[in-house]
């Protein structure tokens, strides 16, 4: 049945990226100019990472990538219709071409590089599956957790992990499927699972939101890289530059100290590499900047700084250690103060 | 005496003797149903309102997030916190439409009841005229949704909450209604070519859940379809959603037809009513009468499914909903949202419902 599902839905996929790819004619760069907006996929409602506020605004770090790439084309972050997916439908709408990105809690795996024909363009969170499970349960450690019932997001990579987790510690479970993460965290709060398994970013939001966050824990195991990122279809090599350099753009500012209150300061600044990201320095004598190369105005980095911010400034906003959701950078810091995060130069 | 006389003829005392004590036993079951009702309903009534915060919580402060629900405040207060629906409520009802447009979607609810009189009721003074605007009713509607000719443009993607629900609904079920009839006359038809792919259009459709048709015309739709072709995400679940309908309505209809005894059509016949004289004015009338609990028993159904959208990523009430318990400013109020949002598919349900019931009685005559 799984092996009929799994073709199916390659088959899908197949035909999704043939026709992608046969029917691209004009660049998505002048798609998305033409059509004056942005068309994101977002998820349909993660704290922290995206999900719409009270006046109805997309927010979240996720959704800010979005709005970089959105600063950077159309020099106005707003510029941006998000596209609500569900973690079934993310791929499929993107192969369809109803989105120009996708930025929604992804995590980047062989298969979906390669086979579904994504383009990952780089990591705007590094994230690993955890477990949370109620104290009262008694459970220190994922060793403990033989026989329990797991309420666990259909279609995600993490379903694979967790069978693999069990299966290599000599461990069964029973699995209660969910769709969603409110509906998740209904089933784990209603007492309909033992634990509720996701990426530990996803736990820690949903934890912040429970009526009594001090009743439950994450265990110290985390069981697996996710790396959260980005992603466009293939066959556009020159769009995947600029949403992957829009990234980077936000973590080399967080790098070299530039904010969206100090930026215009910044563009007096003496570094060189300051400059050249801020369009102030040229390209050799050309005249032009380097935002030339993508096929921008040169001030698409300064305006992504100015309206989005730098990569700590989305971070702390909307989900760093002064927001419920509490996340310290950990593995998310910049390579020089102990995480990974780390964008190549800007030369 | 005559006191106890007067006391048995007292039609309350009997009735209640004669339906909640009529024995020891039954006068036990009596007390403790009474008992367990006034728990239930006050524990509820408490909940919803009189302990609830609606604007302001118990300090008298504004609540603009969870933070200021009486009940994270203060351990002793357990009230819902309505402040979630009240803060959110343009989504719940609009979805992302834009504010200053909102008038433009008031308006089509306002004029939403004088396109349904007509249909509902007969004897109205002027119902031509009703009936000419329930037939302009869906273009005025979508024009002042969706905008053009000096109307600013709101894409469907803006739509949601209470909107969504209602368009796919609505418009699911009235569209549905004509293909129905088509498709319940064509599958009893004589004619083995239509006959056939009206079978095989029912029988594909009702052996596939509607979760499958949205995936089916979300997904794969556009895929063979041209580049430049993308029809509205919106447009694809009403596709799917009046495809869905239509063959359940048609069923529901077939069993209506198949009540009409024989007799009805050949005396039809016999005066000389061609095939659709006599399906129009004999047969039609009184299947639809029979086929009103099942039809109105489907689009209940149907409405009730219109939450299923949220999986293709369109913001129904339940996703609008959903979206609002992810807040982390809000905290997963969950059992209020979820009160409320049944609270509302309760009174669009039980509206249609109670309506069946009052054509049911209107259309009833003295040989059935």
């Amino acid at each position: 049945m799984t092996k009929i599902k799994s073709l199916f839905i390659s088959l899908l996929l197949t035909i999704g990226v043939s026709t992608a790819i046969a029917g691209s004619h004009g660049s998505t760069l002048d798609l998305v100019k033409e059509r004056g907006k942005l068309m994101c996929g977002s998820n349909t409602g993660l704290a922290g990472f995206g999900a719409p506020n009270d006046a109805g605004v997309w927010e979240g770090i996720d959704v800010d990538v979005c709005r970089a790439v959105a600063a950077a084309v159309f020099g106005d972050a707003n510029a941006v219709e998000f596209v609500p997916t569900t973690s079934k439908v993310r791929f499929t709408v993107l192969q369809s071409g109803e989105i120009d990105m996708l930025s929604r809690n992804t995590t980047w795996t062989l298969q979906r590089d390669v086979e579904l024909g994504l383009e990952f363009v780089g990591v705007n969170y590094y994230d690993g599956q955890g477990f949370m499970v109620r104290k009262d349960l008694g459970v220190s450690s994922a060793s403990e957790l033989d026989g329990a019932s797991v309420c666990i997001q259909v279609g995600t990579t993490t379903e694979m992990n967790l069978a693999d987790y069990f299966k290599a510690n000599g461990m069964s479970y029973e699995p209660i499927p969910v769709e969603t993460n409110s509906e998740a965290d209904a089933a784990y709060l209603a007492g309909r699972c033992d634990i509720y398994t996701t990426d530990a970013s996803g736990l820690y939001a949903s934890r912040a939101g429970y009526p009594d966050p001090s009743a439950h824990m994450v265990l110290p195991e985390i069981i697996s890289k996710e790396p959260l990122g980005p992603s466009v279809r293939h066959g556009d090599s020159e769009w995947a530059d600029i949403v992957r350099w829009s990234l980077n753009a936000m973590i080399i500012a967080e790098e070299k100290g530039i904010t969206s209150d100090n930026v215009d300061e910044m563009k007096n600044s003496k570094d060189p590499e300051t400059l050249r990201l801020l369009g102030v320095s040229k390209v050799g004598d050309t005249g032009a900047g380097y935002g030339a190369w993508l096929g921008l105005d040169d001030d698409w980095a300064y305006n992504i700084i100015k309206q989005v911010g730098n990569y700590s400034e989305s971070f702390e906003k909307h989900i760093g250690v002064n927001t419920p959701i509490n996340i310290a950078r950990g593995l998310n810091a910049l390579y020089k103060d102990g995480g990974i995060l780390y964008a190549p130069p800007f030369r | 005496m005559s006191s106890s006389i007067s006391f048995t003829h007292n039609k309350y005392y009997s009735w209640c003797r004669n339906n909640l004590f009529s024995s020891w036993i039954n006068g036990i079951i009596t007390i403790l149903s009474i008992y367990f009702i006034y728990e239930v309903s006050s524990f509820f009534l408490n909940w919803t309102i009189f302990e609830a915060d609606f604007v302001n919580n118990f300090r008298g402060e504004k609540i603009t997030d969870r933070t200021f629900c009486s009940k994270n405040i203060e351990p002793g207060q357990h009230g819902a916190c309505w402040a979630i629906i009240i803060v959110r409520f343009h989504q719940f009802i609009y979805g992302f439409y834009p504010v200053e447009e909102a008038w433009r979607v008031n308006l089509v609810y306002g004029l939403l009841p004088f396109a349904l009189v007509g249909i509902f009721f007969d004897n109205l003074p002027f119902r031509k005229y009703f009936i000419y605007f329930t037939f302009l009713f869906p273009f005025i509607g979508y024009f002042l949704l969706y905008g053009g000719a000096g109307l600013d443009v709101v894409g469907t993607s803006k739509w949601g909450g209470l909107l969504v629900t209602l368009f796919l609904g609505v418009t699911g079920i009235l569209l549905a209604f004509p293909l129905s009839i088509i498709l319940a006359l064509g599958r009893r038809s004589k004619m083995p070519v239509i006959k056939t792919i009206c079978i095989i259009f029912i029988e594909f459709i009702r052996g596939v859940p509607l979760i499958t048709l949205l995936f089916t015309a979300n997904v794969m739709l556009p895929l063979f379809l041209p580049e430049g072709v993308r029809p509205d995400n919106l447009l694809r679940a009403l596709v799917a959603v009046t495809l869905f309908q239509s063959a359940y309505m048609a069923e529901a209809i077939r069993g209506g037809l198949q009540a009409i005894p024989k007799g009805q059509l050949e005396a039809a016949q016999s005066l000389g009513l061609t095939y659709w004289q006599s399906t129009r004015k004999i047969i039609l009338p009184q299947a639809l009468k029979i086929s009103i609990p099942p039809i109105v028993n489907t689009c209940i159904g149907l409405f009730k499914d219109t939450s299923l959208v949220l999986i293709i990523g369109l913001f129904d009430l339940l996703g609008v909903g959903r979206a609002a318990v992810a807040d982390i400013d809000w905290a997963k109020l969950h059992y209020e949202v979820y009160v409320f949002i049944s609270l509302v598919f309760f009174i669009f349900c039980f509206g249609m419902s109670r309506y069946s019931l009052y054509l049911e009685k209107k259309l009833k005559t003295d040989n059935s």
